[in-house]
């Protein structure tokens, strides 16, 4: 059309939001690696009702708990639980979205119909309850927590990337990999899959912050991890009653989740910039 | 029949559309009957307005689609509703040339791995060969050696076109449908695409399928012409008996649609069609061209004409076909 | 001489990107009689839709007004308020667009879509402005108005859109029609009869039409007079018959002898297209000096360092080239 001119093309894209997302994250990901060595005091073991409730000094710096527990010790430890269940099991959603959105956009018909029904049927159970009725068969842990909230979430990746492919489905270039003799499974992962990874990236961030909530929530019910190793969540969970008493017993850890949350969130938008070829910052 | 590259033999098309619950579903013949044969290094013209299933037919001969009736013999191949085509032999034989240069080249490839890439697949495996095919194939159609590296929006939509040329002609296919290969393109850039067409067709003994509803490029490459309407050809021939002497009255209307400012007298405005394309769900009854036909008569709306002969190799379907002139 | 309708002076108008600003138009002028059809041909990105935008007064960020002036019957009017423009647009100057169903309101009848301008421009009440409506949707040549005036614009067909499109913009009788590409999305057997309708109802009222298409051949048939834009340049404009039998541009006699012409092979046999070489440059990288020169098989020092002034022609017309005369 007469009216695009050709623009010229614009220079550092989604640049500023890698870096501070990435920044985040990786501070996110560094403490929970360095927890041995950067808390300063044992998560679990160093109670001191002598010390309980105190606010943030110099001794310790986010403040303790009731049972006198340091409140950043617990949330560098925590960072551990929280990120593992958020990565892992978003991955696990991710894998399974994926597998499913692409092959039921890309076939169509009869699969089309039973991914679309179960896709349905996920999206009318609340994930949450789903996932609690999953933890009560496999017990509470780590692991039955990463299971039930990895197989509980993926209808959201699963839509996308069927949309997706039915948009680049038409595409002259898949068609023309198609008249090359291209096997179905092989365009679906050369051609169709690299042009919509960058939705399905935000949409992983995105469940990666969900992911980071659910863990509280499954905590705070008794079913994620116990007490009295900490999670995000879990001392979120714990501080309620004193929110107004005790104000940084819920603030720290919620910081921890919002500031986590949200680099993610800012780096899944960093590298769907960066992942476009179009996008000048690549070569740069 | 044995030299034939391609053979359609009363290939139809159609398509359920609707629901069973909501108004029943119909059938769209999209494609209704369609005979045609395309020799080795020759160039079929195929020419009509959008909705007459030149996209349907052009996705069946490439083995897209598969044929509700009818069979497509390609190379001695053959493929009917019931054998599905062999892929990969397909895609040494017949390959396509995209209307959209935009859409048409994957964005996350280069240039080197959209041309390397079917090469592997086909068994090329030495690195130098598929390398050296990959420049010589640039060459060709014109791409400097140093640009495989680079992805396709670093190309503006004349270069894009080259590269979807290279892709179609990388595995050295006999036949080639060029589906308006120059209509997305800009009005100077498009003698480059068109000439170089016609080179490499010279060069590599390449046989044209070219669809276009520029009858002027059309007359320009084609050996033969043929022209369809609602999912069928209406009238078939020699490039110059179609555009010189058009029997069917929907040729005609198309050649004095043309707006050529050198050519504004030649047909009379009584050859005008009136009104548009019916849909293909719903054709009218006899001649499908009735409706907007200057010529109609009774038997128009009775019956549907034969496909005749008007001289050897020039047939028209129309009952007036040895009238118009 | 009389006072044209339309004066365009030294229209410059700037596109703000990335903290540069280019100027995507300049030193545009042409003038457009009473009743005259004018036609404005150029490539995508060449600056023919923003000039009509511009005459609309419809530019919007990141494109603005930089410069020059638009003359309505005597009335400078590229400075009036939002609401004068708005009563101009539709009263005095009506705009029909290439996709008529973006422009269209889906969730109205179409005939409703025509009698506001009735109510709205008029002052009629919405039974008399029904029935104008059906009296117009007659006009423009759409069967059986008085049903057609209760669908809803999916219902209809891509030409009668277009019909419905020329109604409205005719319905309060304008001065002037600006028509952006307005055939270009559809057939070639319906363009020719929107054409033909668009020219006898503008010819019937009094119309200007003011007409934007990549189409030279079909602007030369409607229109009087010609210009032809380049890289945001008027570059020749002419009498419609002269830029055909005698282009003075190198890029319009490029233009012209680059697309196949029908009846051609038949006169001389097949010739090589005449090729333009290069791209279409991009706004970011318009050459000094005259913007044709890296295309332009006449080049010379001149061409790349001084951009050259508008030339009159003998006959009536002006050409923007060093080498003319």
């Amino acid at each position: 059309m007469s009216l695009a001119l050709k623009l010229p093309r614009l220079r550092l894209k989604g640049g500023s939001s890698l870096w501070v997302g990435g920044g985040l994250v990786a501070i996110a990901i560094s403490s929970a690696i360095l927890a041995p060595w950067i808390a300063l005091t044992d998560p679990v073991l160093d109670a001191n009702l002598m010390n309980a409730e105190l606010p943030p000094s110099w001794e310790f710096p986010f403040g303790t708990d009731a049972q006198g527990r340091d409140i950043y010790s617990r949330i560098v430890w925590g960072a551990r639980v929280s990120l593992s269940v958020g990565i892992i099991s978003q991955i696990c959603n991710s894998l399974i979205g994926v597998t499913l959105g692409l092959t039921a956009g890309y076939w169509g018909g009869w699969w089309d119909d039973v991914v679309s029904g179960l896709t349905n049927l996920m999206l009318a159970i609340p994930s949450l309850v789903f996932a609690l009725a999953i933890m009560a068969i496999l017990g509470p842990g780590l692991v039955s927590l990463v299971i039930a909230l990895g197989l509980t979430s993926w209808s959201y990746s699963c839509r996308i990337a069927r949309a997706q492919v039915l948009s680049l489905k038409s595409q002259g270039y898949i068609q023309a990999a198609r008249i090359l003799g291209y096997g179905d499974l092989r365009i679906m992962f050369t051609q169709v899959l690299p042009n919509i990874l960058g939705p399905l990236i935000v949409i992983a961030t995105l469940g990666m912050g969900g992911a980071i909530l659910a863990e509280a929530a499954l905590s705070f019910l008794g079913l994620g991890i116990r007490p009295p190793f900490p999670s995000w969540g879990s001392m979120l969970s714990e501080a309620r009653d004193q929110i107004t008493t005790a104000p940084w017993l819920s603030v720290f850890p919620g910081l921890a989740i919002f500031f986590t949350v949200l680099g993610l969130n800012l780096l899944g938008d960093g590298l769907r910039d960066y992942l476009d070829p179009q996008s000048t910052t690549r070569r740069g | 029949m044995a030299e034939s590259l391609l053979s359609l033999d009363g290939l139809a098309v159609h398509f359920k559309v609707g629901n069973a619950l909501a108004g029943g579903i119909k059938t769209l013949k999209a494609v209704d009957g369609v005979t045609l044969d395309v020799k080795p290094g020759e160039c079929l013209g195929l020419v009509g307005e959008s909705g007459c299933g030149k996209s349907t037919l052009a996705l069946a001969i490439m083995g897209l689609l598969p044929p509700t009736r009818g069979t497509i013999g390609i190379d001695g191949h053959q493929i009917s509703g019931s054998t599905p085509p062999d892929r990969m032999k397909m895609a040494r034989t017949v390959q396509m040339v995209f209307q959209d240069p935009y859409a048409s080249l994957n964005p996350r490839q280069t240039v080197r791995r959209t041309l390397a890439d079917p090469l592997r697949l086909h068994g090329i495996t030495d690195k130098a060969e598929v390398e050296t095919r990959v420049i010589d194939m640039m060459a060709k159609v014109g791409l400097r050696p140093e640009q495989a590296d680079r992805y396709p929006h670093e190309f503006s939509g004349g270069q894009r076109q080259r590269i979807g040329i290279a892709r179609a002609l990388i595995l050295k296919p006999k036949l080639v449908l060029c589906d308006e290969p120059v209509s997305a393109l800009d009005v100077s850039i498009r003698a480059q695409i068109i000439n170089l067409l016609l080179e490499l067709k010279d060069d590599m003994g390449l046989a044209y399928i070219m669809i276009s509803h520029d009858l002027g490029v059309v007359e320009h490459v084609s050996d033969r012409v043929a022209v369809m309407y609602l999912g069928r050809i209406v009238e078939q021939g020699g490039w110059q008996e179609i555009f010189e002497n058009p029997r069917h009255p929907y040729t005609r209307a198309l050649i004095a649609a043309i707006p050529d400012p050198f050519h504004r007298a030649a047909i009379s405005a009584d050859a005008k069609a009136r009104g548009e394309i019916a849909s293909a769900l719903n054709p009218p009854p006899g001649c499908h061209f009735n409706p907007r036909c200057p010529l109609r008569a009774d038997i128009c709306t009775a019956e549907y004409p034969a496909f005749g002969e008007v001289s050897p190799g020039h047939r028209a379907a129309c009952h007036f076909r040895d009238r118009v002139s | 001489m009389t006072t044209p309708l339309l004066k365009v002076e030294n229209l410059r108008i700037a596109l703000a990107g990335d903290g540069v600003t280019y100027d995507a138009v300049e030193n545009v002028s042409f003038e457009i009689g009473r009743g005259e059809a004018f036609g404005l041909v150029g490539e995508s990105g060449c600056g023919k839709s923003i000039t009509a935008l511009s005459v609309m007064g419809l530019l919007r960020r990141p494109l603005s007004l930089a410069g020059g002036r638009v003359i309505l019957d005597g009335k400078e009017i590229q400075n009036v308020s939002a609401a004068e423009m708005r009563r101009l647009r539709g009263k005095r100057i009506a705009m029909i667009f290439q996709e008529p169903m973006t422009a269209l309101n889906p969730l109205s009848p179409v005939g409703r879509q025509i009698a506001e301008m009735f109510v709205l421009h008029q002052g009629a009440n919405w039974n008399e402005a029904m029935d104008r409506a059906e009296d117009a949707l007659r006009q423009v040549r759409v069967p059986s108005p008085e049903r057609r005036i209760k669908d809803y614009p999916h219902q209809l067909s891509g030409g009668m859109r277009q019909r419905v499109m020329i109604a409205i913009a005719l319905a309060c009788g304008p001065d002037l029609l600006v028509a952006d590409e307005p055939t270009t999305a559809l057939d070639v057997t319906v363009q020719a009869e929107i054409i033909d309708l668009m020219a006898e109802l503008c010819a019937a009222k009094g119309t200007a039409v003011l007409m934007i298409s990549h189409d030279l051949g079909l602007v030369a048939n409607m229109c009087q007079r010609v210009a032809v834009m380049y890289a945001g340049r008027i570059v020749e404009s002419q009498v419609a018959d002269a830029i055909f039998a005698a282009p003075t541009h190198p890029y319009t006699q490029g233009l012209i002898d680059s697309l196949p012409r029908l009846g051609e092979r038949a006169r001389r046999g097949r010739q090589k297209l005449r090729e333009i070489s290069g791209v279409v440059p991009s706004i970011a990288n318009y050459p000094a000096g005259c913007r044709f020169n890296p295309r332009c098989p006449a080049v010379t020092e001149v061409c790349r360092s001084v951009v050259p002034e508008a030339t009159p022609l003998p006959a009536e017309g002006v050409v923007r080239c060093h080498h003319h005369g």
